[in-house]
């Protein structure tokens, strides 16, 4: 009976979109193994979802090469046979973990196939975000009564610059649709885009420090849904990290030449801009050049 | 009183006891002189106005007689009783404009004498900036007035500023007023039943602009047959027979008068171009004119400039003027915009510049033979009839569409490149690979880590975070958004950010000033250093005052 399931649906029904970092070559450079991260993830999910009849995970692999839908509460098929799994494990996350490991076979046969370039160990950080928002979206046209949406990035690998201008795309996209993306950053260094997505977006970006205690973390900042995060104070990063990557050689830059018709980011000085095609004229610059060449003369007196 | 001279029997005392010795008293410009009535007595005076220091006079209503007081430089004084007010009035107003006068003068000569290495104008262009912008005029007044930096120095690093602007001021030229000219009303005197035009060189311009024919007319007539103010006041006298619409009287004067048919006739001269531009129109726009719509055929569209219908006899049709006519004309010369850069007084010059403009566009603009000739022919291409012509084969062109994968590659760009054996790479990736596939089925055969987190973590965790939430709530606030400098009082806010524009100022001196070869610029960076720490000092004052070390350090 609708009226039922809208006295149901109160304003805290939540979906979690999480987007977990599976690149191999940053999970075996870390203290903490994937099997122990994998337990608080899964308990933190379980956590999740208990705490409303009608709160919805989904989980989306970010790998090396790929990305791919992992788990999706929503579907009936979760309740798997309870053969295939250990003691131990909750009953729903037997698939979660089946497709998980074919999520990597397949990864690995992608990266093999790959010309082995020389960049950075990221992740798929722009495919998953997209991934995340599409099946959003499609929430959103669902019907009237959904839960209400928002995005956990859970990554420890190194931003890959090359990725900066899809990782922005979809930032201002979830902007749009008001999706906040949280982010929990396991890595050694700083995370410009995660730390940029959250301050965008309004959601919360934290880096723990103690990776043992994860678990508390993530039930702590991230499992608060949207309508509780207004009278719940949860941690603020001191200052965000704004800067860019540049378009000619995807260098993080913080000082740089843009282009006025389109914004795009270059570090040095361009004829022409490469993505909207505009011709650039004479930069101001040359002028300072040619004065700093003379010799610097001392006043008169 | 005419002229610069004033003149007005007065008696002259040298003290107030005096009884006065009576003469004439003669102002003029720069010098005063008394000449007294008796040619014997030696009471002759004669002041030169830049010696006056001040002048004292009694006033009009008490019952003193009209005295004025004198003084000198060196402290004289000279009384003057005059035999009414009035006049005392009149040579203190004098006097008054004569000081006034003398005190420019040497204020002018000083200026001239230290702009020597700068033009006027270029300090004028600095006043102005300072005036404009009140932050560069607070560094100004606290770096250049402490002597910390020299006046050169300062504006050395704006040269932008000073350079732009002027510019800026000549590149840009003013264009043409969109009012019309016959759309200025005379002043009308009922009394006198005058009619009065006001002309300034502006008007001039534009009534040479849109009538090419008055402007022949005055090179014409003027200074050979007519004088300029003649002329204007013949062509104002047809202009304000038009706005009467009496077409009877206008026949009737420019039967009389041969000046005043020329402006009462339509502009032979703009017929003439119009004529030719018609000519010159391309004939293949498809345009379909619609049968109904017959306004064509009425004068002004059926509009009259004051919404009257009108009835006009055939013969004097010619010294009717249409509003349409005057509002095209008056368009045309506008969007043109100011085609001479000549700016003369004298409207003969302005005349003639018009003319030789008009001249050189008239022969760019006349097309020879052979360029009538491909006119012709491509109007006849563009309006051929399709099914009559015979069947085309036109040459295939080769589509070109951009491969749209450019564009996403040129995201991908050139990579950093990290220096990594190939082989190495490929072994570490697949290393890696099995070692992640190796946790996942730990996982899976041993199930979640019992105990999940260990209760000491946990309290670590938890104390942590609530020291950072916090903290940051004390320093940020509720607004992650806010920044530390809007919880500031606005004034400190404004004094700090000032003190971070100065050390910005100083910096770029101090740093320029590297490496140090003279003396002069050890000096220099001797006192940007006292200034830096100066306000660093200054800074550390006001923080004080508002008890954020404590704060500051916490955070840090």
């Amino acid at each position: 009976m609708p009226s039922v399931v809208s006295k149901q649906y109160s304003d805290d029904v939540s979906l979690l979109v999480l987007l977990l970092d599976t690149n191999p070559l940053f999970w075996s450079t870390t203290s903490i193994t994937f099997s122990q991260f994998l337990s608080h993830v899964l308990a933190f999910l379980n956590a999740v979802l208990g705490l409303n009849q009608l709160n919805q995970v989904v989980v989306i692999a970010t790998g090396y090469s790929s990305c791919d839908y992992i788990y999706d509460s929503s579907l009936t098929s979760n309740h798997g046979n309870l053969e295939s799994n250990g003691i131990g494990m909750p009953a729903l996350f037997g698939s979660l973990l089946k497709k998980l490991e074919d999520f990597v076979t397949k990864d690995e046969e992608l990266s093999k196939e790959e010309v082995s370039e020389d960049r950075i160990p990221s992740c798929l950080l722009s495919g998953s975000l997209s991934m995340a928002l599409c099946y959003i979206q499609r929430v959103f046209r669902s019907g009237h009564l959904h839960p209400q949406p928002r995005i956990l990035c859970l990554q420890g690998s190194p931003d890959g610059p090359e990725q900066y201008v899809a990782v922005m795309n979809s930032i201002f996209s979830a902007q749009r649709l008001m999706v906040p993306i949280d982010s929990c950053y396991i890595g050694v260094q700083n995370s410009a885009f995660l730390q940029q997505a959250s301050y965008i977006t309004g959601g919360v970006h934290h880096t723990p420090k103690q990776l043992d205690g994860l678990f508390q973390y993530l039930t702590t900042i991230f499992a608060t849904d949207l309508h509780s995060r207004g009278f719940v104070q949860l941690p603020k990063p001191i200052g965000v990290d704004f800067r860019a990557s540049c378009f000619c050689h995807k260098k993080t830059i913080d000082m740089g030449y843009i282009c006025s018709v389109c914004l795009s980011i270059f570090c040095e000085h361009h004829k022409k801009c490469s993505t909207c095609g505009s011709v650039f004229g004479q930069s101001k610059l040359d002028d300072a050049s040619s004065v700093s060449d003379k010799k610097r003369k001392a006043p008169s007196t | 009183m005419a002229g610069g001279q004033v003149e007005k029997r007065v008696k002259y005392k040298s003290s107030v006891k005096d009884p006065g010795t009576p003469g004439f008293l003669r102002i003029r410009e720069g010098m005063l002189l008394f000449v007294p009535n008796d040619p014997k007595s030696d009471s002759k005076l004669k002041v030169l106005t830049q010696n006056i220091k001040s002048q004292k006079n009694t006033k009009e209503g008490s019952n003193k007689p009209p005295w004025l007081n004198l003084t000198n430089k060196l402290g004289k004084s000279h009384i003057f009783e005059f035999e009414n007010y009035p006049d005392m009035h009149a040579c203190r107003d004098f006097i008054t404009k004569a000081l006034a006068k003398c005190e420019e003068e040497p204020n002018k000569s000083a200026v001239s004498t230290s702009s020597e290495q700068l033009s006027i104008k270029e300090l004028e262009l600095r006043f102005k900036l300072l005036r404009e912008n009140s932050e560069l005029q607070r560094l100004h007044k606290q770096f250049v007035e402490s002597k910390v930096l020299t006046e050169d120095e300062f504006w050395a690093t704006r040269k932008k500023l000073l350079g732009k602007d002027s510019i800026r001021k000549s590149k840009q030229q003013v264009g043409l007023k969109s009012m019309m000219v016959s759309g200025i009303k005379p002043s009308t005197d009922g009394r006198t039943n005058r009619v009065t035009f006001n002309l300034t060189p502006e008007i001039i311009f534009q009534i040479f602009a849109e009538k090419p024919a008055v402007r022949q007319a005055f090179i014409n007539y003027v200074p050979s047959k007519m004088t300029e103010k003649d002329f204007w006041t013949k062509y104002f006298r047809a202009e304000y027979l038009y706005s009467t619409k009496n077409t009877a009287v206008a026949a009737a004067e420019a039967a009389e008068d041969e000046e005043l048919a020329v402006f009462l006739k339509p502009d032979e001269i703009l017929a003439r171009e119009t004529r030719q531009k018609i000519r010159r129109v391309d004939p293949t726009l498809d345009m379909e004119a619609d049968q109904g719509d017959d306004y064509t055929h009425l004068m002004d569209h059926g509009i009259q400039r004051d919404g009257t219908m009108d009835v006009v006899e055939p013969q004097n049709d010619q010294f009717k003027r249409s509003l349409l006519q005057d509002l095209n004309r008056h368009a045309a010369v506008v969007l043109e915009g100011r085609s001479i850069d000549v700016e003369s007084e004298d409207t003969r010059i302005v005349a003639e510049a018009l003319t030789r403009v008009k001249q050189v566009s008239k022969a760019d603009g006349e097309t020879t033979k052979d360029a009538n000739l491909e006119r012709l022919e491509r109007m006849s291409r563009l309006a051929g009839m399709e099914d009559l012509q015979a069947p085309q084969n036109f040459p295939l062109a080769p589509l070109s569409i951009k491969d749209p994968r450019d564009y996403f590659e040129s995201q991908q760009g050139n990579v950093l490149n990290v220096p990594r054996g190939a082989k190495g790479l490929k072994r570490n990736v697949h290393e890696a690979y099995g070692l992640l596939k190796e946790s996942i089925l730990e996982i899976r055969a041993t199930g979640l880590s019992d105990p999940l987190i260990r209760p000491e973590v946990s309290f670590e965790v938890f104390s942590s975070l609530t020291r950072t939430i916090s903290t940051a709530k004390n320093i940020i606030g509720k607004n992650p958004r806010e920044s530390f400098l809007d919880r500031l009082p606005k004034s400190t806010k404004d004094e700090v950010l000032h003190h971070w524009t100065s050390i910005q100022e100083l910096l770029r001196h101090f740093w320029s000033s590297y490496p140090i070869t003279t003396t002069y610029l050890h000096t220099k960076v001797g006192k940007l250093k006292d200034a830096m720490s100066n306000t660093y000092s200054k800074l550390e004052v006001s923080f004080e005052i508002l008890h954020l070390s404590d704060r500051i350090s916490n955070w840090e």
